[in-house]
């Protein structure tokens, strides 16, 4: 067997980040632990920055590489491009060392002599950066795969860290450790779905890569039950690590439950991530399919959407009603799916990076909300925060109304490009149910921006901390974000719809 | 439209970035925010010049450039460029709002300076600079549109600049609601223009206009609603109660914004929009009929005020009464409201800065009553105020001669009994002007002291007395200046095409001389009124005297427009808004309510599946993915 063909410089974003990681691994055993924070957050921080800067340099790039297994083309620099800037926006909530969102010591157990200890020596350990950056090379990898082997190891390499990263919360521990172990069976269940419509997608097809599921869909006739049970079961796997209804349980448990920092890494970068995969293998590898999909599709996004809006009213918890908003905006996602045409594909991108900066900066704002035992999440508690930080309660008013949608907001163009993209492949059925949710989504979004503004504070040590640079560099990045796209989106939608063309069949 | 400027976008974004850095400034920029502030209004004013010279190094058919600055929105086929033009029209307000803008920075150095909010102010002026040359320099009505709020905003964060005080603030907040109800003005004629002829910018609605693609009718709505939006913003009958509150605001922004530029902006539209009144006929009267009734009522106000600021300010609201008559007279009339605009800018801005200097020296009083006299005191604004008042009463060869002469004469012209009714309006607006302008002169700078006891008055500082000076220079010779070989007319012709030479030749009602005759006439008999009045050896009450006629009392309250404002709109609106209250409570909210209350329940009811436990999680799993199953084999079958 011939030495395998790796192409180093063009899957260098993914290597890169990679590499890191398991240098981090290895920061972690060997360098003290006094220095350890520093080393971390500098190595962390060069990877992604290298990984950004090699995304950059592969733009023109369009071809399969790596013996055919992974794809880079322009949808996969722009989903790399935005996971690594979001993953840049995470890490330096992660990075945070102001207040502290993440255990002392996560192998103690919660509430015992060694945890207290733990705490009393002010400890802090790092092992979130190693976790952190294979997360990001899973996520890297995941939209780039061409083959269902590939697509699964990245699945992987992109959870596992997750499962972990979910568990590390400061406050309510057993809340996070139920979190993260409910995450991780839940995950584990339905990568057995993928794996199982990964194995029948091999016995119809012969081949696992991408390109030979397509040609056999092409060339035979597409009543296969081993064809049509393994797109079933593939699409479970992915719908649920998308958080769509009903595979989307997991989610407002798990949001609530992990670290708010983490929470705010994963519900940018998983989503961009899956949403990646998810437009590759929908819209290039079981195209042909699109009649037998489209329907189910249409009504998972409707069902999302409704599910997603209609909780979220009943939520107490800020975190809760930012994980049901997730959801909802998942259906609305998936709407760019149903579309299957050109401007489907830049109206998901396009959508995926402006919710990403909108989600990062809600959830960055939600760790600066606190009182004496930790983050205040209890929307009750919220009330008067205009009066009590006008500034950091308008930002949080401004995420809100790009959430809801709301004009000369980063939201309003996505929506509005998303929904045109569906509108224009005739699939009205969406776009209507897409924008009565947006409508009851308002509402619950005007709410909070209600609660802060026309009630009293109360007083009971609820404050908005100081952030430390880091965080502010995030929440001002993500407020100037979610508003030039919002007012002068034209040059993005430029770039982003230049760019996204998948490398040709 | 032929060639490009790449220096356009510093003229707004100069003053723009001023404002910005002085707003967002903190304390250490207090010292020194008013000369950032007006460093960068001159430099505004020295780009607007070097365009200026280059616009006459080329023929005057090229003389318009465009700057094209980003696509700003495309949406299928709409697109809008944000796209900057420059033309001789333009160029006339650029020069205005930024030479007398710089002026009057460099006034509010001293008037402002013991002002603790020095800094703040300087950077809403460089705001409204930055709106007011947005407003004029965009090509298209939706820019403009941007520029239009731009300086509405401006206008309310300095007219309640000391919103400490209640009245100022209430006087801030009526001026922003007149405006509103103007805009709703212009956004309508956005929309008419762009479905009438799928383009906002103004070559694309003129090119409609001249290919017949809208009916006469959706003309002169587009027609209506401009006017409405220009009634607004420059304060003509039926929306003027706003501009004598306005004066609330320091006096330099009463100067700049409610008598030099910002109130103009209506004259700037109709003239900018020329290529629809002149095929909407019905518009156009409307146009005149606004204007004529405009310089009666303003003059009329002006006759009965005491305060020396709301004096002027009905004065404004007249000679742009003026102005608008002028535009609605057809293509003549365009380039001469433009000449009564710049004349204007000149000796109003000079003689609201002479106000202020009143002001200054006679502590803040502005009661007219408690003036007197004051001629020896303060020397250099009794007598540029005196040019500036000689200006705008129109006498020879001061620039309100040759400006409201024209406007006269054209008025006459403008054919059988319209030309006569028109004339003998513009003329006895003259005369009315003559009376309450001379009588301001008399009671502040003549007769007897009647101060306050605490009053000493003295001369101002030399920042304040210069701007004074040059704007008193302006007012001697701009006139004669622009009148000179018909050079203004000519200069504006490319951009209205009114065909100048045949005006010389047209039949007038009467030779231009009898005009001149007749208008200094009634010049002379309202000056000889005010002085029998107010002159040598008449006494002047402290206090407005009491007894006086019904309709002195009316002309006191503005012509009843407030009281008419309220009774025909205010109380209603009340009385609807009490009636809307009680329907939205019952009906609507119960309507809301029920529904809000059961999508609760329905969500409490969907929460119940969030269990928390895992096993009912995975159970949701299996149905998902058997739903699905289901459903691909029904599909299949």
């Amino acid at each position: 067997m011939p030495t395998p063909k790796i192409e180093y410089g063009i899957l260098a974003p993914v290597l890169v980040v990679l590499a890191a990681a398991v240098l981090a691994v290895l920061v972690e055993a060997f360098v003290s632990r006094r220095y350890r924070y520093v080393v971390q957050t500098t190595l962390s921080f060069a990877a992604i920055a290298l990984g950004l800067f090699t995304v950059i340099l592969n733009k023109d790039v369009s071809g399969r590489f790596a013996e055919g297994s992974v794809a880079v083309d322009g949808v996969t620099i722009v989903l790399q491009g935005t996971i690594l800037i979001f993953a840049l926006l995470g890490l330096l909530l992660i990075a945070e060392r102001g207040f502290q969102s993440f255990t002392a010591q996560a192998s103690t157990l919660p509430g015992s002599a060694d945890e207290q200890r733990a705490l009393a020596s002010g400890l802090q350990q790092t092992e979130v950066f190693p976790l952190t950056l294979f997360a990001v090379g899973g996520a890297l990898l995941f939209p780039a795969a061409n083959d269902l082997i590939t697509l699964f190891v990245a699945l992987e390499v992109l959870s596992l860290p997750l499962y972990l990263m979910a568990g590390l919360s400061q406050r309510r521990r057993l809340l996070s450790q139920e979190a993260g172990l409910k995450y991780f069976l839940l995950g584990a269940f339905s990568s057995a779905f993928f794996l199982f419509g990964s194995a029948f997608l091999y016995g119809y097809a012969g081949t696992t890569t991408f390109d030979g599921i397509k040609l056999q869909i092409t060339t035979s006739p597409g009543n296969d039950l081993f064809l049509l049970v393994g797109l079933a079961m593939l699409t479970v796997g992915l719908l649920f690590k998308v958080s769509a209804a009903p595979f989307h349980s997991w989610t407002p448990d798990v949001y609530q439950g992990a670290p708010t920092p983490i929470t705010a890494f994963m519900a940018a970068v998983t989503k961009v991530a899956a949403f990646g995969a998810f437009l590759r293998i929908f819209y290039t590898t079981i195209g042909g399919m699109v009649w037998t999909w489209r329907p189910i599709i249409i009504a998972i996004s409707i069902l999302t959407m409704a599910i997603g809006t209609i909780i979220a009213i009943a939520q107490k918890d800020v975190k809760r009603v930012l994980a049901y908003s997730a959801i909802a905006h998942s259906g609305f996602l998936l709407t760019g799916i149903v579309a299957f045409n050109k401007s489907g594909v830049g109206a998901t991108l396009l959508y995926l990076l402006t919710y990403g900066f909108t989600t990062l900066g809600t959830f960055a704002i939600v760790t600066l909300v606190r009182d004496a035992g930790g983050e205040v999440t209890d929307l009750n508690r919220w009330s008067g925060l205009g009066k009590r930080s006008p500034l950091i309660a308008g930002i949080f008013t401004l995420f809100l109304l790009a959430l809801a949608g709301i004009p000369l907001t980063s939201g309003f163009v996505g929506k509005f490009a998303i929904f045109s993209a569906a509108y224009e492949s005739g699939n009205i059925s969406v776009v209507i149910a897409g924008v009565l949710a947006s409508a009851v989504a308002a509402f619950f979004y005007i709410r909070i921006v209600v609660l802060m503004y026309f009630n009293d504070p109360q007083e009971d040590g609820t404050s908005v901390v100081i952030p430390s640079p880091v965080t502010a560099i995030t929440i001002g990045v993500c407020a100037v974000a979610t508003l030039v796209l919002g007012v002068f989106p034209q040059p993005v939608i430029n770039a982003v719809n230049s760019l996204a063309m998948f490398v040709a069949g | 439209m032929n060639g490009t400027s790449q220096m356009l976008v510093y003229l707004i974004a100069i003053p723009l970035f001023s404002a910005t850095v002085l707003l967002l400034g903190s304390r250490a920029l207090d010292k020194v925010g008013h000369i950032i502030g007006t460093l960068a209004s001159t430099a505004a004013f020295v780009v607007g010049l070097l365009e200026f010279f280059a616009m006459l190094g080329r023929a005057p058919e090229n003389r318009a450039v465009t700057q094209p600055l980003f696509t700003w929105i495309e949406v299928g086929n709409f697109n809008v460029g944000a796209t900057l033009l420059l033309d001789q029209l333009s160029i006339c307000f650029v020069l205005l709002i930024t030479g007398v803008g710089t002026l009057i920075h460099i006034y509010s150095i001293a008037y402002m300076s013991h002002d603790k909010d020095r800094r703040r102010f300087f950077a809403f002026l460089n705001l409204f600079i930055a709106a007011m040359l947005l407003l004029v320099l965009g090509d298209s009505y939706l820019s403009l549109y941007v520029g239009w709020e731009g300086v509405g905003l401006a206008s309310y964060l300095l007219i309640g600049f000391w919103n400490q005080k209640p009245a100022y603030a209430t006087a801030a907040k009526k001026a922003f609601v007149a405006n509103r109800v103007g805009d709703v003005g212009l956004s309508l004629a956005v929309m008419i223009a762009f479905v009438q002829f799928g383009s906002v910018s103004f070559s694309g609605v003129a090119e409609g206009v001249e290919a017949g693609k809208a009916s006469s009718l959706a003309l002169n709505c587009l027609g209506a609603a401009l006017l409405l939006a220009a009634v607004g913003k420059s304060a003509q009958f039926p929306l003027q109660a706003w501009l004598g509150d306005a004066m609330a605001g320091p006096t330099p922004v009463s100067a700049l914004i409610h008598a030099a530029t910002m109130v103009t902006a209506g004259v700037y539209l109709i003239s900018r929009s020329h290529f629809v009144f002149d095929v909407a006929s019905v518009a156009q009267l409307l146009v005149v009929i606004v204007g004529a009734i405009t310089l009666l009522f303003g003059a009329i106000i002006g006759m009965a005020k005491d305060d020396i600021k709301k004096a002027l300010a009905a004065s404004t609201m007249s000679q742009i009464g003026y102005m608008i008559l002028a535009t609605g007279l057809g293509p003549v009339g365009y380039a001469f409201a433009m000449m009564h605009l710049l004349t204007h800018g000149f000796f109003k801005a000079g003689m609201f800065l002479g106000a202020g200097s009143v002001m200054h020296g006679m502590n803040d009083e502005v009661d007219m009553r408690k003036y007197g006299a004051l001629r020896k005191y303060m020397p250099v604004t009794f007598i540029t105020f005196g040019l500036g008042y000689l200006a705008i009463i129109g006498v020879p060869p001061f620039a309100g001669f040759y400006s409201k002469d024209k406007i006269i004469e054209i008025a006459l012209d403008a054919g059988g009994a319209k030309g006569i009714i028109l004339g003998s309006i513009t003329l006895l607006g003259a005369a009315i002007t003559a009376f309450y302008m001379s009588r301001v002169m008399l009671m502040t700078f003549f007769g007897s002291k009647r101060w306050e006891a605490d009053a000493h008055p003295h001369e101002s500082p030399a920042l304040m007395t210069i701007p004074m000076v040059i704007l008193a220079i302006g007012s001697i010779s701009a006139g004669f200046i622009f009148n000179l070989g018909d050079r203004f007319i000519n200069f504006l012709n490319p951009v209205f095409h009114s065909d100048h030479s045949g005006h010389g030749e047209k039949e007038h009602l009467l030779p231009p001389i009898v005009v001149s005759a007749l208008a200094l006439t009634a010049v002379a008999i309202g000056v000889s009124i005010a002085i029998a009045k107010y002159g040598r050896g008449k006494s002047i009450p402290a206090v407005a005297p009491a007894d006086v006629s019904v309709w002195t009392k009316v002309a006191r309250r503005d012509l009843l427009q407030d009281d008419l404002n309220e009774a025909l709109f205010m109380r209603p609106g009340q009385e609807l808004t009490k009636a809307l209250a009680i329907v939205d409570e019952k009906v609507i909210d119960g309507a809301v309510r029920g529904v809000g209350s059961l999508t609760l329940d329905v969500a409490s009811g969907v929460r119940r599946t969030q269990t928390g436990f895992v096993r009912s999680y995975a159970l949701w799993v299996i149905v998902g993915a058997v739903g699905i199953l289901a459903t691909i084999a029904v599909m299949s079958l």
